[in-house]
């Protein structure tokens, strides 16, 4: 009997169970409190106590049972094994279009154990058609797993390792790639993709969901339905994001990797385009373009850039800040940073000196603001004529976030930093916009 | 009948909503809206293929593929929670508290740890795709007459969304119910006639009543009931709203059952096999060319077919009556509109009818080959519709072959049932691991023991002496869903406690004998009236027919009840005039009769201003004008 048949129970409550040779889904009869219960034992998350034993009844109820001296636990029975018959597969036409599925963590697809509650994520292409089996009617869909990181975990290498995994897809001549992600992070992973993948053939689309698909409601499957929609069928060769548009499951729209945020934790419309209008929108299984000005699909050739300088930092400007922070980064060996500053893009008159020091030192520093809306003007008061007499390079409306990613890319990309500046003047991934439009409301 | 022989056994499931400070997982208030509505939203649901138990997978997977959802919020009664847009907050202790105080009244254990589930619900009255339910506590029992009637669990549960309508494949729902606490108590199938099952069920509301913190109003409490006869099914029934229809339900049932059982051994006895059920269509929408059936004629227009299948043995089978009102060919339609989303369907056992004449109806069985023991059923409708329409006729008529499907029915307000759904398997059921199991700890009980609730034999004793009331109003006023409400009353000192009393319950319901919709009457309307009859501006004697208006003006208040019956009291000074008026008209009789006139006068002065004037104030402006007569 492995570690994990005892899955979340501790201490004398652990011991007892093995000395009757339980396991998790055996069945059980507890005495408890002058009363019996029979029903298959469930196990316990790590953080519950360790003095009740968890039944599932007959009628599909959990309950807790209370563990001491004078518990008796007997072993009735054995784990019913799980009953799935999975429904017969779609056939695939290989005359579709061919879209790529690249999971890097996450549960996009997957079905629940009900024995357990356990969630056992789709893992092959094969699992994933038996799970959203529409996918067959307009895509020939083939699924790799790149990665099972939580989106928390995952780091500029973890961007490398997607962009390879894209150039190897478009070698191998597939109309579109899809790559599934955990929303924390898909926004940063969106825009190093935007900068590192340059004169991209065909559309690659992130796509995540705010509610786990072990639910009915899950929106995974109607993102997943979307984005490999327009992986097939769309005229646009970028880096976008897929999500739901509203908090309705009538459309998915389209952001562009460098200007998309997640400006909610929960929602499902969480990710928005932020200082422009998103690129695309799928309604009812059709692509409606909502730009006229991007780029078409093409024959590449597809050239990757995908290195990313790690000694880059991306520092958030508050009253109180201290000047120690930014000397921190200085002696650390940093080669960039990026301030968030506050409005037009501002911070306190007492960083000036560390500042100049970051500058003399030869670290990149660039200013972006922390209202997240709109675009920054140092010329407007003399803190920022100020800041840029020190050497602090303005960076219109770029996201602070896709400001960050920008710096690893330039840096790892340039010969020097002279060379690294004028990367981060250039407008690379439509990351700048020209025109500040007007929005009503903010999300 | 026999229920004894027939081997009835009835269980019964409780939900009654708690009237907590907040719903079950958000700090919403557990409160409806009449307001109009502030925003919608239009979501899909896509149970993952081992999520839907026995039910035939590609069956449901089809059903719900275009089946959309748009549901209806304001922001005084849901949040995010309530849209699945925020993972749900801890479990309402409060809520928890209440039950715990119901399983201490009935002797039910509660568990050592509570366990939040998921249960899988995916028509839609959940935006989630599940119900959030929890088990509280096992076993115990409640008393009526004497007899124990044990309890297998109390549970808690989210209320689910309400259901506004369907309009074609969109079902609309309001969601300010969903996440209301439900209390949840199943008994034993220990209930052996309707009589007792009502009075089981009557019993458990007072209990629930008892603990002070349950939701008031129409809905607020609701039934499902589990019948079963020796040689039947086991049915559930699902939503009966009033404690008062539950013995109507279930001798409906029986009934119902019955008859089924009775057809069967019919088919059998003329020799009807599966196999003459071969469930062939036919398209006969060439004999419905100049029909004047409006159905048929919208269903062509609109590009629709009339399909046709003959069901052979079944003349006079479709056609028979169950219980009142419905026949094998409801529940025929039931499983039509299910499968296929029609409106309905027609059968030869009722035709010619509904505008579909004599000659069409000859037409379409000569057509079908249909001999006078077949019965022809057709639906007009988009074809595809109609095909699985048909399809599920035929299955339908095929289990009459061998007995009473096992089923989940609905209860009509007649106490008849409909179908709803095939009944699915063992519940899908796994832990909602946004929220923390919870311990139920002997400090918590022990608190919950100090505190409990008055029980309803205490309380009858105290609303007797408290309010003066005499036992058999007290013994009503008690058994109502309406106790609590009079207690208020009485407190505020809104009126004469009997007229409360007689109000709440003998008025109420001889009301709604008549026909009243009194249920559409809410607690701010009626203590609208109350206060009119304590102001003097009406008598009590109108407070029947302001209620009758009342309950057909919802939204309306008591004032302007008042102003459209003309039933304010009339001005001591145009009642005295009136009085006088009267007076010297009869003054001939008066000459006669001297004081003698009085009582004539008055039962012709009371008739004239009955609502408007008190007796008493009549009686001493009469006996006034009659004194100082010329
Ligand atoms: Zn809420």
């Amino acid at each position: 009997m492995g570690e994990d048949s005892l899955q979340g129970y501790r201490g004398r409550l652990k011991v007892a169970l093995r000395a009757i040779g339980a396991g998790i889904g055996d069945q059980i009869k507890v005495e408890s409190g002058g009363a019996v219960y029979e029903g298959s034992l469930m196990p316990r998350l790590e953080s519950d106590d360790e003095h009740h034993v968890v039944l599932k009844l007959r009628n599909g109820y959990n309950l807790g049972i209370n563990f001491d001296a004078s518990t008796q636990i007997e072993r009735v029975g054995e784990a019913e094994k799980p009953d799935f018959r999975p429904p017969p597969l779609p056939t695939m036409n290989e005359r579709l279009p061919r879209v790529s599925i690249v999971s890097t963590g996450g549960t996009i697809a997957s079905r629940v154990d009900y024995t357990t509650g356990g969630v056992h994520a789709a893992i092959s292409s094969k699992d994933l058609l038996s799970i959203v089996p529409e996918l067959s009617d307009f895509a020939a869909v083939d699924a790799d797993i790149l990665y099972s990181v939580f989106s928390e975990d995952i780091d500029s290498r973890h961007w490398t390792g997607m962009a390879r995994m894209v150039e190897e897809k478009v070698d191998d001549g597939v109309k579109g790639v899809v790559i599934t992600h955990g929303t924390d992070t898909l926004g940063y992973s969106a825009a190093a993709l935007s900068f590192a993948l340059r004169d991209l053939p065909i559309p690659v689309i992130l796509v995540g969901s705010q509610r786990s698909s072990d639910r009915p409601s899950s929106d995974a499957a109607t993102n997943l339905v979307g984005v490999v929609t327009a992986a097939a069928t769309a005229p646009f060769a970028e880096v976008v994001l897929g999500m739901h548009e509203t908090t309705s499951d009538t459309s998915i729209v389209f952001h562009r990797g460098t200007k998309v945020r997640k400006c909610h934790t929960s929602a499902r419309y969480a990710f928005q385009s932020v200082n422009t209008d998103p690129l695309a929108r799928v309604v009812e299984g059709r692509v409606e373009m909502l730009e006229d000005d991007y780029r078409r699909r093409n024959e590449g050739p597809l050239e990757v850039m995908d290195g990313f300088e790690e000694k880059t930092a991306l520092l958030k400007f508050h009253p109180g800040f201290q000047p120690k922070v930014v000397d921190w980064f200085v002696d650390d060996g940093y080669k960039g940073l990026i301030l968030e500053g506050t409005g037009l893009g501002h911070v306190s008159t007492g960083l000036y000196a560390v500042i100049e020091r970051a500058v003399e030192e030869g670290l990149y520093v660039g200013m972006t603001s922390q209202c997240i809306w709109g675009r920054i003007d140092m010329d407007v008061y003399t803190t920022g004529r100020e800041l840029q007499q020190l050497g602090v390079e303005p960076l219109g409306d770029i996201l602070p976030e896709t400001a960050y990613v920008k710096l690893m890319w330039a840096l790892a990309n340039s010969e020097d930093l002279e060379a690294a500046k004028a990367l981060m003047r250039e407008n690379i991934a439509g990351e700048y916009s020209d025109r500040t439009l007007y929005t009503g409301r903010f999300g | 009948m026999d229920y004894g022989k027939l081997g009835l056994k009835v269980g019964l499931e409780i939900h009654q909503e708690l009237a907590t400070q907040h719903k079950l997982f958000c700090q919403c208030p557990p409160e409806l809206f009449k307001e109009e509505l502030e925003y919608t939203f239009l979501r899909r649901l896509r149970p993952s293929q081992s999520e839907l138990g026995e039910i035939d997978p590609a069956a449901l997977f089809e059903f719900m593929k275009g089946r959309t959802m748009l549901y209806e919020a304001n922001r005084a009664t849901s949040c995010l929670v309530e849209m699945d847009e925020e993972p749900p907050g801890p479990l309402n202790p409060e809520a928890l508290d209440v039950c715990l105080t119901f399983a201490l009244l009935t002797d039910s254990k509660p568990v050592d740890e509570v366990h939040v589930m998921r249960k899988i619900v995916v028509d839609g009255s959940n935006t989630t795709g599940f119900q959030r339910t929890c088990v509280v506590s096992v076993g115990g029992s409640v008393e009526s007459e004497g007899k124990a009637y044990g309890i297998q669990h109390i549970g808690l549960e989210e209320d689910a969304a309400r259901k506004v309508r369907d309009e074609g494949e969109v079902s609309r729902y309001r969601i300010d119910r969903l996440g209301i606490p439900l209390m949840e108590v199943a008994t034993d199938p220990v209930i052996y006639s309707p009589e007792e099952a009502e009075r089981v069920a009557l019993a458990i509301g007072r209990l629930l009543r008892a603990t002070g913190k349950v939701r008031r109003g129409l809905g607020s409490i609701r039934q499902d009931v589990n019948v079963s006869i020796t040689d039947g099914a086991l049915i559930e029934i699902k939503g009966v709203q009033e404690l008062g229809l539950v013995s109507k339900v279930v001798e409906y049932e029986v009934q119902r059952q019955v008859a089924l059982l009775g057809l069967t051994e019919e088919l059998a006895g003329r020799g009807v096999g599966e196999g003459d059920l071969n469930g062939d269509l036919v398209d006969v929408s060439s004999l419905f060319k100049g029909t004047k059936s409006r159905i048929i004629k919208n269903a062509l227009k609109n590009g629709g077919v009339v399909l046709a299948v003959r069901l052979p043995g079944f003349a006079r089978i479709v056609g028979s009556e169950l219980c009142p009102g419905r026949r094998l060919g409801s529940e025929m339609a039931d499983h039509a509109r299910f499968h296929g989303g029609v409106k309905g369907i027609f059968h030869t056992d009722e035709l010619p009818a509904y505008d579909i004449s004599e000659g069409e109806v000859q037409a379409l069985k000569e057509r079908m080959g249909a001999e006078a023991s077949d019965a022809v059923v057709i639906v007009a409708d988009d074809e595809d519709k109609s095909r699985k329409a048909l399809e599920a006729v035929v299955a339908r008529a095929k289990q009459a072959l061998h007995g009473i499907p096992r089923e989940t029915r609905s209860a009509n307000p007649d106490g008849t049932t409909h179908f709803t759904r095939p009944r699915p398997g063992a519940a899908r059921m796994y832990p909602e691991t946004d929220v923390v199991s919870i311990p139920v700890t002997s400090e918590r009980l022990e608190a919950l023991k100090a505190a409990l609730p008055e029980m309803p034999e205490e309380k009858l004793e105290r609303i007797k002496a408290d309010y003066d009331l005499n036992e058999k109003l007290a013994r009503q006023i008690v058994n109502s869903i309406h106790a609590e409400f009079f207690e208020e009353l009485a407190k505020e000192g809104l009126g004469d406690t009997t007229l409360l009393a007689v109000t709440l319950t003998e008025t109420l319901k001889s009301l709604e004998r008549d026909g009243v919709p009194v249920g559409s009457l809410d607690e701010p309307v009626m203590t609208g009236v109350f206060a009119l009859v304590n102001e003097g501006r009406t008598a009590k004697e109108s407070v029947p027919e302001l209620l009758t208006w009342l309950s057909s003006n919802p939204g309306r208040s008591a004032d302007e009840a008042l102003d459209s019956l003309g039933l304010g009291m009339m001005a001591v000074e145009v009642l005295r005039e009136l009085v006088e008026a009267r007076v010297s008209e009869k003054s001939e009789m008066v000459e006669q009769m001297g004081m003698k006139a009085f009582g004539p006068l008055m039962g012709l002065i009371m008739g004239e201003v009955r609502g408007k004037a008190q007796a008493g104030d009549v009686q001493n402006l009469l006996r006034k004008a009659l004194q100082e007569r010329p």
